[in-house]
């Protein structure tokens, strides 16, 4: 089953418009994830982390439900199938 | 309930010689144009809704009409974008233009200035950012790299945050002498290369530091803010985190001109185009109490280079006026008899057509402003004419082809 990311409003400018991007292999984790989006779409990637490949703190990725924060961060693995949310924090505008 | 989609900002369509005014606000970009008399502004924006825009330029070297923006979105992160429609559309590329290095282990917070570089170096631009670093681009902004120079300057590890994080926000670039710059970053203070970067000298000598043991330290001042006289660059006023300076001698000394102010705490400082005796502050009550004394709204305007200072208050509010305006919020235009802007954090635009001798309110009820820009348009036509010859090329093919089309009806 493929890895889906889904792309908040702001940033699917970056990505041709589309709101979900499929992934043709299966990264183990979400750092592996991003990674594979950054070939796609490298302005989405740039703009969820910083220079250092850090989340940036205001944005919040989960995997299925789980907020990696609250797990392994970027090392966070990633189950076959699953959806990866790209969601910005509740903070600015 | 979804979010009602915002309207594109109604366009700007400058003429040369119009007077822009660019205005970063925490909320957006928002581009005012007015003819030469300076009379009555029109608004558009905002541009980058949501995001905060501390930095802005009109570049038009080398044929330009180029408005340079930074937005930064607190989720997203900063970028440098540019416009050469003023404003209709925006140039964003996919990997932020403006990014440190590998290895540098920092990471861009935001863009506190854009400075196009000399007249004669038409592709030459710098920006300021935070935390405190220099980026330079030699190719009109398309790609940037950091200034090593400042970069790797031994005082670098001991700059401390000012209340506003630790900030580059101002670059002077000596229109006259190639490789001969000014910056300043809070903390840290003013620093000055004569050999296009490669080394930095500090430039702090007589600016005092009341929060430091040593109030007289080599480096680690706050300056607030520094402008430079076009016709006479080695002159410098500097607004400081108390204490409001001159230079003669482009930062080797300077002199404490802090001569009928009500406080010589504030932030910003401009310079007038041409007399490099005539500058204008913006005097706050203390670091304690960041608002304009005895809540009344005045600028103060120097004519002999500090040696004394007078209120400048006619159409500002005198009574119940607790403003505050920042560093990069306010702008002396290049026009005869030059023109003096300002906003505030209460988001009031004023401005003076007379060298601050009488002042309006331009523009009120816009977001907090943090940056005021102001420059004369130019280059409009050249583009302007070949749009129009487009129009005029659409509408001679659909003459045509409705006579061709009428033609066949009749057949």
């Amino acid at each position: 089953m493929p890895v889906v990311f889904l792309i908040p409003g702001p940033l699917r400018p970056f990505a041709e418009g589309r709101g979900r991007v499929t992934l043709d292999r299966s990264p183990a984790t979400v750092g592996d994830a991003l990674a594979a989006l950054a070939a796609l779409y490298p302005g989405v990637r740039d703009r969820v982390v910083t220079e250092r490949g850090e989340v940036r703190p205001h944005v919040n990725v989960f995997v299925g439900e789980d907020n990696i924060r609250d797990a392994h961060g970027l090392a966070t693995s990633v189950p076959d199938g699953a959806e990866i949310a790209i969601l910005p924090a509740v903070s600015g505008g | 309930m979804p979010a009602k989609k915002l309207k594109p900002p109604p366009p700007l369509s400058p003429r040369d010689g119009d007077v822009l005014l660019l205005v970063g606000t925490m909320k957006g970009l928002f581009l005012l144009r007015s003819d030469r008399g300076r009379r009555s502004f029109r608004v558009s924006g905002p541009h980058f809704p949501g995001s905060s825009v501390y930095a802005a330029a009109f570049d038009s070297r080398g044929g330009r009409r180029r408005i340079w923006a930074a937005p930064s979105s607190m989720h997203w992160g900063a970028e440098l974008c540019w416009s050469d429609d003023f404003g209709r559309t925006w140039s964003r590329p996919e990997t932020p233009r403006v990014r440190f290095p590998d290895g540098s282990g920092a990471t861009l917070k935001n863009i506190w200035q854009i400075s196009p570089g000399r007249a004669e170096d038409a592709d030459a631009l710098y920006c300021g950012v935070e935390p405190s670093a220099l980026f330079q681009s030699r190719d009109g902004g398309e790609s940037w790299t950091l200034n090593d120079g400042l970069w790797n300057h031994p005082h670098r590890a001991k700059w401390q945050p000012g209340g506003g994080g630790l900030c580059l926000h101002t670059v002077l670039v000596d229109p006259r002498r190639p490789g001969k710059m000014v910056v300043a970053t809070s903390t840290g203070g003013a620093y000055r290369t004569d050999d296009g970067g490669r080394s930095w000298q500090v430039k702090n000598r007589g600016v005092r530091a009341e929060f430091m043991p040593d109030p007289y330290p080599e480096f680690g001042q706050c300056v607030h803010k520094i402008a430079q006289n076009a016709a006479r660059p080695e002159r410098l006023f500097l607004q400081n985190h108390w204490g409001l300076y001159r230079s003669d001698d482009g930062g080797d000394s300077w002199t404490d001109v802090a001569n009928g102010v009500p406080s010589d705490f504030g932030f910003c400082v401009g310079v007038h185009p041409r007399d490099p005796d005539t500058a204008f502050v913006l005097p706050l009550h203390s670091d304690g109490f960041r608002c304009t004394p005895d809540g009344r709204l005045r600028v103060y305007r120097t004519r002999n280079g500090g040696k004394s200072w007078q209120a400048m208050t006619r159409g500002l509010p005198q009574k119940g006026a607790l403003e505050t305006v920042v560093r990069d919020a306010m702008s002396v235009d290049s026009l005869e008899p030059a023109g003096v802007y300002f906003g505030t954090r209460s988001g009031r635009l004023y401005a003076s057509r007379d060298e601050g001798q009488s002042w309006r309110l331009v523009a009120d009820g816009l977001p907090p402003i943090v940056c005021v820009k102001t420059a004369v348009a130019a280059n409009c036509g050249a583009k302007k004419a070949a749009a129009k010859r487009r129009i005029v090329k659409t509408h001679a093919r659909k003459r045509v082809a409705a006579a061709r089309a009428k033609r066949r009806r009749a057949a």
